[in-house]
């Protein structure tokens, strides 16, 4: 008998994109564009972070006309973002059939207290996480796929260094503490026991864990895998620069050889002007995506 | 003996922790003198355009064709791996890349979309009792060419063939505790 939609088959999904980028696009254009360059996904939106942050007021799901259209131009999976706790947005994206959905900050949250229960779904989800508790928060209501949550739309790689460096660290930490130790920081961390002994078994996140959140180069990549990421989600770096075909390509290249630098060295060239990129303190604490859904 | 995994893009760190459990020596390849040293190669499940892209960048596909078409290296491909492998793709984009090493015909995404992936209990050539099969955004075998063996099948077509020292599933046995496929390769291995 065939079961459709168990935890294995929605984790397996996001394992099959490790080493690969993820990237976004609003045009079947640029879908095209992202599949040629070897993108292992696309994400299907209205917006990059980056105008969605300029635009200001609610940003929703994504048209189901566009997804449609992402959907019948390339061959590899599309995923689009829902509202956080949006369980009928997310509802409408697994009838259209979309391969994965992003719960996502980037979008205005559309329940301040609660996540959707993404067990009830057959499509996987990913969401984003600043720190183990948050990652494991967002697993146990479902998630099949974690990644930083960075700070969107910024072109700033700082946040995704700080949230991919924490997580690390956290685990870590868990490796290093007996059983009734661990009791007291799945308290603090408002996860269960049960959670913190898988990870210490298995020594990392019980499913894969990319970096998102202001990676805008080749370099930066590369970092977020060196500091321990599975893939990569580029949001407005690649079609907010001066020449995306190549950008894409690089970055792609850069996630591959993250460890060789000679291979970094030559795909850095001549990628023209980057997008420009957003200082955190210009940031004010409302305008600050990472904050929501915690 | 080594046996490599093709370290490109995809599930590669399963194949690895499933071959260290088979007792070989398990290696990451990247590129073509890493692929000089093993006697056997999987390719891994991933995406079939990026994984066909790159290697054909760094020169590893034409490695991996003539080596194993001299019958020095034994094949595995596993989901996005048989689209590597087959030599007939009935609905590739354009220029999908392909090494083309076996008699195949295959399908992408055969039973739908991720929603439509499954899991499901299947007999595979002469294993004593069933082993499950995680399919995910599977692609299945539509036709085989001459002398290709068929090990397994499900009512949508054929999931499993061999031939020689090629070795193709649709779907993961990286992803289950069973190690029952990849010591089915390293005995295959042996014999190169």
């Amino acid at each position: 008998m065939k079961e459709q939609g168990t935890f294995r088959v929605k984790k397996g999904m996001a394992q099959m994109q490790k080493g690969g980028v993820i990237m976004d696009v609003t045009t079947v254009e640029q879908a095209r564009i992202a599949e040629k360059a070897g993108a292992v996904a696309v994400m299907a939106l209205e917006r990059v972070p980056a105008d969605i942050r300029a635009a200001g007021g609610v940003a929703r799901m994504a048209d189901p006309e566009m997804v449609l259209k992402i959907m019948d131009a390339v061959t590899i999976p599309v995923m689009a973002k829902v509202r956080i706790g949006h369980l009928a947005e997310a509802q409408i994206l697994e009838e259209l059939g979309v391969d994965y959905i992003d719960e996502s900050e980037v979008l205005t949250p559309a329940d301040e207290q609660y996540h959707i229960n993404k067990h009830l779904f057959k499509v996987p989800f990913v969401c984003g996480a600043r720190n183990l508790g948050e990652a494991l928060r967002r697993i146990s209501e479902g998630a099949a796929m974690i990644r930083t949550k960075g700070e969107p739309g910024t072109g700033n790689v700082v946040e995704a260094v700080r949230h991919m460096r924490k997580v690390m660290d956290e685990i870590r930490q868990v490796l290093g503490k007996i059983d009734d130790e661990l009791v007291v920081m799945a308290k603090e961390m408002g996860v269960s026991l049960e959670m913190l002994k898988e990870v210490k078994n298995a020594g990392c996140l019980p499913v894969v864990n990319f970096a998102a959140g202001g990676i805008a180069s080749p370099a930066d990549a590369s970092l977020m895998m060196q500091l321990g990421s599975d893939g990569i989600f580029v949001g407005s770096g690649i079609f907010k620069s001066e020449k995306p075909e190549i950008v894409a390509e690089a970055i792609v290249q850069a996630t591959l050889h993250y460890d060789d630098p000679k291979i970094l060295a030559k795909v850095s060239k001549g990628l023209g002007e980057a997008m420009p990129g957003l200082e955190m303190s210009s940031l004010a604490e409302a305008d600050r995506m990472q904050e929501r859904g915690i | 003996m080594k046996i490599g995994v093709l370290s490109v893009q995809g599930a590669v760190s399963e194949h690895l922790d499933h071959l260290i459990r088979c007792g070989v020596e398990a290696v990451a390849v990247k590129n073509i003198s890493m692929l000089d040293e093993v006697r056997g190669l999987i390719l891994p499940g991933g995406e079939s355009t990026t994984i066909g892209k790159l290697i054909e960048i760094f020169g590893l596909a034409e490695s991996i064709k003539k080596r194993s078409l001299e019958g020095s290296l034994a094949v595995f491909g596993t989901c996005a791996g048989m689209i590597l492998m087959a030599r007939d793709i009935s609905d590739g984009i354009d220029e999908q890349p392909r090494l083309g090493l076996l008699d195949i015909k295959v399908k992408r995404n055969a039973f739908g979309r991720q929603r439509e992936s499954f899991e499901t209990e299947l007999e595979f050539d002469s294993f004593g009792y069933p082993l499950v099969g995680v399919f995910i955004r599977a692609p299945i075998i539509e036709k085989t060419g001459e002398n290709v063996e068929i090990l397994a099948k499900l009512p949508e077509g054929i999931i499993a063939a061999k031939k020689d020292n090629l070795l193709t599933t649709s779907f993961h046995p990286e992803l289950t505790d069973d190690i029952r496929v990849h010591q089915y390769f390293v005995e295959m291995c042996k014999r190169v």
